[in-house]
């Protein structure tokens, strides 16, 4: 987008190249920068709130560690066979292509969305990050089951820590880039060690004692702590499956993998969803078992109190170091999409007001203690348009319609794929409501609606043209 | 110098899983163990900006 290209020319920003054109085969990257990026992408801070949740939902050890490891590998699949064939094809940014396939305006919209996710994504890390004051101040923190603001010591520390991470995500944002490219190994290795510490702690001095106890002080099955929804194995894997559909079936990662020379080399996913979807979670939800174990009646999930029980010091600036640095991406990203909408609006300060939006939201611990929930819904709304990219690439000859119908015909909105989008939305919607079922378990059914509308609609609404 | 830095970085890496490992098998107490966590941080931070990235 020229927006990025305008403000990388003149300010210390993320370089976001070849916005729209192809990737030109000097600047492709080798198989080891994707493992390095997805490893850290997929290590951060709101991994030590999603462990937590799953003990919080009662969930038994062999439902944990079966349903993360086959949904996980569904996931990297996805990556592999989806998104993967389509970038190296292509080599275009998802908002290009997307902006092809349906036009610019109806681009702008899906920005709107994406930026008002990522806002309330980057809430939820501030949130992670303002835990770690808990540890040092007394300060009335939210409990499990809390979606407002719990006290007034509470929204100010959010509002301290938000306003840290808005302003260096405006001013220094290659700084923060250069911690967390440094931190990651270390970081990675904390997490771990927080597993191990915890096991530790639960009074398990051996690894061939791990697994019995694990059944029965960890991951012990049986009801989920109040206001939780119990949790299955089928639960656990469409969760780790789908918590990151905005990335591979959603299509997002096109503007990443578009920069590999081989297809395959979305097999680097795995570094991300077995480090920080497999080890992370697990090792936060040994702590969060140890919490638990020590005092039943303690079912906060705070990563800063939790990680400096188990690792001290080390432990909390882990957790900071893990929040600030994809928060920062986030805020970022999010700045972009909403400035998208409006190449005008100076970059700076669509940053400081993504920035207060991401602090406001993090004073609501909704977004934390909810965050299973969340992170569904954040790629339920992005998903349909992964579908229409899909089958625009790959289907749109074989059903008989116009591939890249909105640059073909010159026009702003291509309804095909407006409507696919917002009626996929309102079925899985509907069904989440009247079904009661939880919003990871209709990605995969909706994923199929989105790409079968996109080719009714794109049928008839292109009819008239091929009788012409 | 950068190979004393890299040297420190990957002894600060060690430093930072092999006293949970100690702690796991009843070797170390808690506070060491944590004492030793937050050495290894800061020499992790302090040493590898001098050869990561440049």
């Amino acid at each position: 987008m020229t927006i990025v290209d305008d403000f990388t020319a003149s300010h210390a920003e993320p370089v976001d190249e070849f916005e729209r054109e192809r990737v030109p085969e000097r600047a492709l990257l080798g198989f080891r920068s994707f493992v390095g990026q997805y490893a850290g992408e997929h290590t951060a801070g709101t991994e030590l709130m999603i462990g937590p949740l799953f003990v919080a939902s009662g969930v038994s050890a062999v439902d944990v560690v079966g349903g993360l490891f086959v949904g996980n590998m569904l996931a990297v699949l996805s990556w592999l066979c989806l998104t993967a064939p389509i970038a190296v094809r292509a080599r275009m940014t998802l908002y290009y292509q997307l902006e092809k396939i349906c036009g610019r305006r109806l681009v702008k919209v899906f920005n709107l969305a994406n930026g008002v996710m990522f806002c309330f994504l980057a809430g939820a890390m501030v949130t992670v990050n303002a835990t770690a004051a808990g540890v040092w101040f007394d300060i009335a923190m939210p409990g499990l089951n809390d979606l407002y603001p719990t006290s007034f010591g509470w929204a100010a520390t959010v509002l301290v820590m938000g306003v840290l991470m808005t302003v260096v995500a405006a001013y220094g944002y290659q700084v923060v880039a250069k911690i967390a490219n440094i931190a990651a190994p270390w970081m990675v290795l904390v997490f771990i060690a927080f597993g191990i510490i915890g096991a530790g702690q639960l009074g398990i001095t051996s690894v061939g004692e791990f697994w019995p106890k694990a059944q029965e002080l960890i991951w012990k099955g049986g009801a989920p702590l109040p206001g939780q929804v119990k949790f299955t194995f089928w639960h656990v894997m469409f969760f780790a499956w789908f918590c990151n559909m905005a990335m591979h079936i959603g299509m997002a990662d096109l503007s990443v993998l578009r920069y590999a020379r081989k297809s395959w080399y979305a097999v680097s996913t795995a570094a991300g969803m077995y480090l920080g979807h497999f080890i992370a979670w697990l090792s936060a939800s040994i702590l969060y078992a140890q919490q638990i174990n020590a005092n039943p009646a303690n079912t906060s999930v705070l990563p800063g109190p939790l990680a400096y029980d188990a690792a001290g010091v080390a432990g909390v600036v882990c957790v900071i170091v893990a929040g600030w640095t994809t928060a920062n991406p986030t805020i970022y990203r999010a700045g972009l999409a909403f400035q998208a909408i409006s190449p005008s609006w100076s970059r700076y300060r669509v940053t400081l007001v993504t920035g207060a939006l991401a602090t406001v939201a993090g004073m609501f611990p909704a977004f934390a203690m909810k965050l299973l929930d969340f992170v569904a819904i954040y790629g339920l709304v992005l998903m349909p348009m992964g579908a229409v990219i899909f089958v625009d690439f790959w289907l749109a000859g074989r059903f008989g319609f116009r591939q890249d119908y909105a640059a073909a015909a010159g026009v702003p909105v291509n309804w095909a794929a407006g409507l696919a989008w917002l009626v996929t939305l309102g079925l899985c919607f509907m069904v989440v409501d009247m079904g009661g079922l939880q919003v990871y378990f209709v990605g995969l059914p909706g994923w199929f609606v989105a790409a079968g509308l996109y080719v009714v609609f794109s049928r008839l609404m292109q009819r008239k043209e091929r009788r012409v | 110098m950068k190979t004393v830095a890299r040297l420190v970085s990957l002894l600060s890496l060690v430093g930072t899983i092999a006293p949970p490992v100690l702690f796991f098998t009843g070797s170390m107490s808690l506070a060491s163990m944590q004492s030793w966590m937050l050495g290894a941080t800061i020499a992790w931070f302090l040493a590898t900006p001098l050869w990561m990235d440049r």
